[in-house]
């Protein structure tokens, strides 16, 4: 590990510990996520996934250790001023508003830089939205909703993308939709962090694994090897 | 004939000339222009904040003694007052935000409740100790002073345009937090503020400048009540008992709802005079506990 300010990496995650109040759920999580890369976080119910992405966008009350974003420390760092470095959150419940409709829901979050998709662009990607523009957001299926969480965040020129479990509770059709979605986002170049249960949906659009348990990254398995570390993969999310 | 007969008793029975049925109807169109107003600032500031605002009547009466002052001190006219009064008042507003309400996020309502309510014990009792109770009066603006004969009954031209004033206020703050960006991020910020945060929008500024706004709409009120009813320093606390129904009728948090609700019991609170003169003062508050009797949430008001 090094202990430059920049060594290529575009996010650096070291030590990174974690508080709800009294319960302390991150014992110090380490993983690297490179430009242009996708990056799941593996891990049982509690693993601690959630709660990691929490602490990279500042959400997580009390947090500490390191996280490195362009090389800059931003562990100290309120939400607002994270989203404006260019990292952008879907949030597990996706966070969906109820009094904004469709198109609200999409353009609420500012523009934090240039690069962002195009609002044409956007809805190429989901064409639902579209149809859909004056529907109030939470009146959107799920898939629908899921798909609008995703996409009011490409607008923003933010680099980074935290996904928190997007193929949750949704039907197969939905969750291939959203695997193209994310090999199309890498392809723009963005960079994903994915949380993921669905371990086949994460090895159709990763890069590399990272397995995290009891508040810990134990192991990281290039997405090419993955085929040769099933049984342990198995082991690890008790499956 | 027998039904022309019956009609006829009725009109006798009731003997309500038209002039004084739309006469209170008006005043009752006037005090509802009030609540409207008044009960909007309320629920912008309840919905983002969650803090039930009960100083909101003393910044009411606030507005009325800047505009006051302003003439009194400064030669400053009614006009200008009613841009200058609100903004004063918003900007003292930001001031309670900043130094005290912040402070009480995190807590229940109920504390922000006390807070302000203190408050409002406060400032009146500041403006009561400089100005007495007696009342200070106001004049109308010659622009207004006067009025028309509408054939069935005489309008005061100050009264039409405290109807038309409040109702232009009220329509432009719905517009604002209903069809614009900047009041999307308000709804946004009123349903989670934590992820609106996340997006990286200044929250704690959003909720800053909404305090202010609602104050502002109280300070506003105020400036349109001076030349109508006196100036003194018990006026917002008058005022605001009927307004707290009012906002527990409509239901917190709708803002169309507080609207309506203000000029309807307005108007209902007109008739009441017309048709039963004791049942007046109670009537709105009669109301009060018939709705949180069948709907506590409030007529407009989404079940928690």
């Amino acid at each position: 590990m090094s202990d430059k300010a920049s060594d290529g990496a575009l996010l650096r995650v070291e030590g990174l510990q974690g508080w709800y109040g009294e319960s302390h759920v991150l014992h110090g999580i380490d993983f690297t996520v490179n430009p242009g890369e996708v990056v799941t976080l593996l891990g049982r119910n509690g693993a601690g996934k959630t709660s990691t992405l929490l602490g990279i966008m500042g959400i997580l009350p009390r947090r500490e250790g390191s996280v490195r974003f362009n090389g800059n420390e931003i562990i100290g760092l309120q939400p607002r001023q994270i989203a404006r470095l260019g990292i952008a959150i879907c949030p597990e419940e996706r966070g969906i508003f109820a009094s904004l409709n469709v198109e609200e829901n999409l353009m609420l979050p500012p523009r934090i830089a240039d690069g962002g998709l195009s609002v044409e662009r956007i809805f190429d990607l989901f064409p639902n939205l579209k149809e859909r523009r004056r529907s109030q957001g939470t009146k959107l299926s799920g898939g629908e909703q899921q798909m609008l969480a995703i996409a009011r965040i490409l607008r923003t020129g933010a680099k980074l993308l935290l996904l928190d479990e997007p193929t949750e509770g949704l039907a197969p059709v939905i969750v291939q939709q959203i695997g193209r979605t994310i090999a199309a986002l890498k392809n723009e170049g963005f960079t994903i962090v994915l949380v993921e249960q669905n371990f086949r949906f994460a090895a159709s659009v990763a890069d590399r694994h990272y397995v995290v348990d009891q508040g810990r990254v134990i192991d990281m398995i290039p997405n090419a090897d993955l085929q040769a570390n099933m049984d342990k993969l198995h082991a690890y999310l008790g499956v | 004939m027998k039904r022309r007969r019956g009609t006829f008793r009725m009109f006798e029975l009731l003997g309500i000339p038209p002039q004084v049925l739309l006469g209170q109807l008006l005043l009752g169109l006037i005090n509802g222009s009030f609540y409207a107003v008044l009960s909007l600032g309320l629920a912008v500031i309840f919905g983002l904040l969650n803090i039930i605002n009960f100083a909101h009547g003393a910044l009411y009466m606030m507005g009325a003694f800047v505009a006051w002052m302003l003439l009194h001190y400064l030669g400053i006219g009614y006009w200008p007052a009613l841009i200058l009064a609100p903004l004063i008042t918003g900007a003292f507003g930001i001031l309670l935000e900043r130094t005290m309400l912040s402070r009480l996020y995190h807590l229940d309502h109920l504390y922000g409740l006390l807070l302000t309510f203190g408050l409002a014990l406060i400032i009146q009792g500041l403006f009561r100790n400089y100005y007495g109770i007696s009342g200070l009066p106001y004049q109308i603006p010659d622009l207004l002073s006067g009025g028309n004969n509408l054939g069935f009954m005489f309008l005061p031209n100050y009264r039409a345009w405290v109807v038309v004033a409040s109702a232009i206020v009220c329509l432009a703050t719905w517009f604002i937090i209903e069809k614009t960006r900047l009041g999307a991020y308000l709804r946004a910020a009123t349903e989670n503020p934590v992820l609106v945060g996340a997006f990286g929008i200044n929250v704690p500024l959003l909720i800053m400048l909404t305090y202010g706004f609602g104050v502002a709409l109280a300070g506003f009120a105020g400036v349109l009540a001076a030349p109508i009813y006196s100036v003194n320093p018990n006026m917002g606390a008058d005022m605001i008992i009927v307004v707290f129904a009012v906002v527990v009728i409509g239901g917190m948090g709708s803002i169309m709802g507080a609207i309506l609700t203000g000029y309807v019991l307005g108007l209902v609170e007109g008739l009441t005079r017309v048709f039963y003169p004791e049942g007046s003062a109670v009537v709105i508050f009669v109301i009060m506990a018939i709705v949180l009797l069948i709907k506590p949430e409030g007529l407009f008001g989404k079940a928690a």
